[in-house]
């Protein structure tokens, strides 16, 4: 341990992520970072080659809910705990940043008002306290990462203070969201009711539906999900992460042994929403619109099954679940809207019945059978 | 004053000495035949002082255009016969030169009212109480004496009452205060919401000149006003009983699935769903082949509702619950799967729209307690039925040898294993009791809520609330539970609005956990966790 602390934390921070993770990490950053938007800005309309914007649009989306798979695997897979409201963090931050971007609609609305077109409807004369400030960039920011943050750190405190846990924790969340959405679906509450945030015009003072500006952010969301994948490789690895596995395990063995379990509980759940809060700020600008049914019980559950189907525990899996649950989602609403909610209850009951480690658990199986 | 006072002794007189044939005054009859509106309907009105069966054969027939002229003569037609007005007598042949006595619209509303005021002498009690009513809102001082004497007459209190209250409300335009003040101190004792505004009125100096009267209104609005706030909250916390017992009907059998196994059924919700859509059918069964006892479906329904959710349930237990024991996570997940496959299938067999159940005659309706205040007999039932469902789960749990097992596995599945309780067998037979418990609780709902496929999915938030906060395995937590939430939300409905009474309902119960992790009724005992 003491040679450990020589290292700098930076480096001791990357070096947790293994020589082969870095490798496909660098491919993805080269395929999302350089090759799509190249082929989405510079390819003609016509090439075979050329990146649609569906694509880029689709492709954000999903790599949001990726980093809300990997918070989400975090708490569940590393430590144990079901959340199924981690869709108000998402939402949370979504609103945050959806505030910064209402106000940069600036005069352009359709009251050309200096306030977004909802007040003026409901007749509001200036903003509420908790929107102060928001026209500021900085400060936006800062509220996406902070008011998340808080509402985490004071029902988990609660929460795990007086060990709630098991199904109780995940039903008691799903009442968290549920609350929220209520609260947020009132217009009076000053989140615009059921329409939400909607009708941007631009971000920092770049036109939002420029391809260059999609592009910037398609490119940081694919810099925000490699770091999250980054970061929960370090703090798997650490000896935090594998307290986290000990509590996971055996929490009551853990107490015995000294630990305060609420502490370790508290820290990765509230990092957990954060992580979900900036893929939910990192979604607004991209899809244009957050509102209160983002915040929907049944929208958190299906985050669930993402992880699930990718594998829990692995930090890939959940990432992968995301991309293959929503890509099939995007097809499915297309060809047989119909049968889309039969295949997702199928997918619920078989992942759980039959792949518990995911798809990256049974492609571990594989390998090690083909490997005998 | 005296006139009328001498009015009013005459009718009584009349009515002592015959009120048979009674004979009607020719002049007045005669009367209604001026010229003058005005005479018409001074006639009418004086005839009404009679207020016997004669002057409401006569004046019934003027306002459906049957009463004929024919010189001096006025005719009542009674179908094809036609009658004298004043004697009674039948006159065949009817005189070639009779026409009809033809009245205006003025005339017609008097004609209305005073028919009203009529009505307050039939032998029905309905006939009498709606004649009632509507004089509260046509108060003339001309019918003081016809009400005084109905009010003499009367027996049923509830028509007294309104009777007594239109009289007073007659008597406010009166010049004098006493009566005013007689009158203010009557509407006191009424439960009638429309009248706030009258007194609101007589407590201001500019309408009311008499500082009595004044008063006397101040404490006839304060007496008023406590009369209608109990009203209110006596129907909320019928409301919230009402809820209360169909949380309760929901979260019974979430209760002991829960209880038994530890898992949550995230398709509880759709098992009261697949009870609603079985009453559906069952309704629709009955329309076709059994119309004339299309009113008795419901109960029909009853054991169709809860033996296909049971047989649901079952399959469900049998097929994916059964290989997810000690997983109570995964199950979560799975059987939100199964929700998920039970609403689509329902949206693709039924249709996505609600569909109509209706209520049977016998459930429409309600019970008026007081004129603010009518609990329907829809809620009243579903509230019986609620508690004849726990009578019998009751019975089930704690005098059937299932019950002995049901309970036993629950306080100690490997220890009732060990002494030889089929624990699987038990926990299939649990999981098809709650279900079906959940299947009558669809039934309850089919009557006071829409069917559609989505309905089960509001319930499974609230009745699991109910299990945690009244404690595993414990009935009477559940029905505490059940009732407390139902009639707190009701309350904090009527003082926050809904919404905000859902979250404050939701932070109580997170906040009460903290302090009552097990629920209010816990189960006694030693355990380690895990």
């Amino acid at each position: 341990m003491k040679t450990d602390r020589r290292i700098p934390f930076v480096i001791r921070f990357l070096s947790a992520t293994g020589r082969r993770g870095w490798i496909a990490l660098s491919v993805f950053a080269l395929v999302t970072c350089v090759l799509l938007p190249a082929a989405h800005l510079w390819l003609p309309n016509g090439h075979p080659l050329h990146v649609s914007d569906y694509v880029i649009t689709l492709g954000g989306k999903v790599m949001c809910y990726a980093i809300v798979a990997v918070a989400m695997d975090l708490i569940w897979g590393f430590t144990g705990i079901l959340s199924l409201g981690h869709g108000v963090f998402f939402a949370l931050g979504g609103y945050a940043f959806g505030m910064y971007l209402m106000r940069g609609i600036g005069q352009d609305g359709v009251y050309h008002s200096a306030l977004p077109d909802f007040m003026v409807f409901l007749d509001w004369k200036a903003f509420p306290w908790y929107w102060q400030g928001t026209d500021h960039f900085l400060y936006a920011v800062l509220l996406v990462l902070v008011a998340p943050a808080l509402l985490a750190f004071v029902f988990g405190f609660f929460a795990f203070r007086s060990r709630i846990k098991g199904v109780y924790f995940s039903i008691i969340t799903q009442a968290l969201t549920f609350a929220f959405m209520l609260l947020f679906f009132r217009n009076e509450t000053g989140f615009g009711g059921n329409n939400g945030f909607t009708d941007f015009k631009r971000i920092l003072g770049y036109s939002i539906t420029a391809p260059q500006t999609r592009v910037t952010l398609f490119a940081l969301t694919a810099l925000m999900l490699m770091f999250t994948l980054v970061l929960g490789r370090y703090l798997v690895k650490s000896k935090f992460g594998r307290v986290l596995a000990a509590i996971r395990d055996a929490e009551s063995r853990v107490m015995f042994l000294g630990y305060n379990p609420l502490w370790y509980k508290l820290f990765i759940w509230t990092l957990s929403a954060m992580l979900c809060a900036v893929a939910g700020a990192l979604y607004v600008p991209q899809v244009g619109i957050i509102n209160p049914s983002e915040m929907s019980p049944a929208n958190s559950i299906e985050l669930a099954i993402w992880v699930a189907v990718g594998g829990r525990g692995t930090l890939i899996g959940p990432a992968l679940g995301a991309f293959i649950v929503n890509l099939s989602k995007s097809w499915f609403t297309v060809a047989f809207p119909e049968y889309w909610l039969f295949f997702l209850g199928l997918l619920f009951v078989l992942v759980t019945l039959f792949l518990p480690q995911g798809v990256v658990g049974l492609w571990q199986r594989l390998r090690a059978r083909s490997g005998r | 004053m005296i006139l009328r006072t001498l009015l009013t002794l005459l009718w009584l007189a009349g009515m002592f000495v015959s009120p048979a044939q009674a004979a009607l005054d020719p002049a007045l009859v005669k009367q209604l035949n001026a010229d003058d509106t005005d005479q018409k309907i001074l006639a009418i009105k004086q005839l009404a002082l009679t207020a016997d069966a004669d002057t409401t054969r006569v004046l019934q027939a003027l306002a459906n255009d049957a009463l004929l002229i024919d010189g001096d003569r006025v005719i009542r037609m009674d179908g094809e016969r036609a009658y004298d007005a004043v004697t009674g007598q039948e006159i065949s042949p009817l005189p070639e030169t009779a026409a009809t006595l033809v009245i205006n619209n003025r005339v017609r509303g008097e004609l209305a009212t005073t028919l009203a005021a009529l009505k307050l002498f039939v032998p029905n009690r309905d006939q009498r109480l709606a004649a009632a009513k509507e004089l509260e809102d046509n108060a003339d001082p001309f019918f003081i004496p016809i009400l005084d004497r109905a009010l003499a007459q009367e027996r049923d209190p509830e028509i007294k009452d309104l009777v007594a209250q239109a009289r007073a409300l007659i008597a406010l335009k009166s010049p004098d205060p006493a009566k005013r003040l007689a009158a203010v101190k009557i509407l006191g004792e009424s439960d009638n919401p429309s009248l706030k505004v009258r007194l609101i009125a007589l407590t201001d100096p500019a309408k009311e000149p008499d500082e009595r009267v004044r008063i006397a209104a101040k404490t006839s609005l304060r007496a008023l006003n406590a009369r209608l706030t109990l009203g209110e909250n006596i129907e909320r916390i019928f409301s919230g009983l009402s809820l209360g017992s169909v949380l309760l009907l929901a979260a019974l059998g979430l209760a002991i699935t829960y209880g038994v196994m530890g898992v949550i059924n995230m398709a509880h919700g759709e098992l009261l769903m697949v009870g609603a859509y079985a009453t559906y059918i069952v309704q629709t069964l009955f329309r076709h082949y059994f119309p004339g006892a299309l009113d008795w479906y419901v109960v029909a329904a009853v054991p169709v509702a809860f033996f296909s959710a049971a047989l649901a349930g079952i399959i469900l237990e049998r097929t994916v619950i059964r290989w997810l024991y000690g997983r109570p996570l995964e199950t979560l997940l799975a059987t939100w799967g199964l929700s998920l496959i039970l609403i689509q299938a329902a949206r693709v067999i039924f249709g996505p729209q609600n569909l109509a159940v209706a209520n049977p005659s016998w459930m429409s309706g309600g019970v008026q307690l007081m004129s603010n205040v009518v609990l329907p007999w829809n809620r009243i039932i579903i509230i019986g039925f609620a508690l004849f469902v726990l009578a019998l789960v009751w019975v089930l749990l704690n005098r059937t040898r299932l019950g002995l097992f049901v309970r036993a596995v629950t306080q100690n599945r490997a220890m009732a294993g060990c002494v030889g309780v089929p624990t699987g067998r038990i926990d299939t037979l649990a999981f098809g009791l709650g279900a079906g418990i959940a299947g009558l609780g669809g039934v309850a709902l089919s009557q006071i809520a829409n069917v559609g496929p989505d309905m089960g999915q509001g319930y499974i938030v609230d009745s699991f609330m109910v299990v945690v906060l009244g404690g595993v395995g414990q009935l009477a937590g559940a029905v505490w539970a059940a009732l407390g939430l139902g009639i707190a939300s009701k309350f904090l409905e009527g003082w926050v609005g809904a919404v905000i009474a859902k979250i404050v309902v939701l932070a109580f119960i997170i906040v009460f956990i903290q302090k009552r992790p097990q629920g209010l009724f816990a189960l006694k005992g030693r355990f380690v966790e895990n």
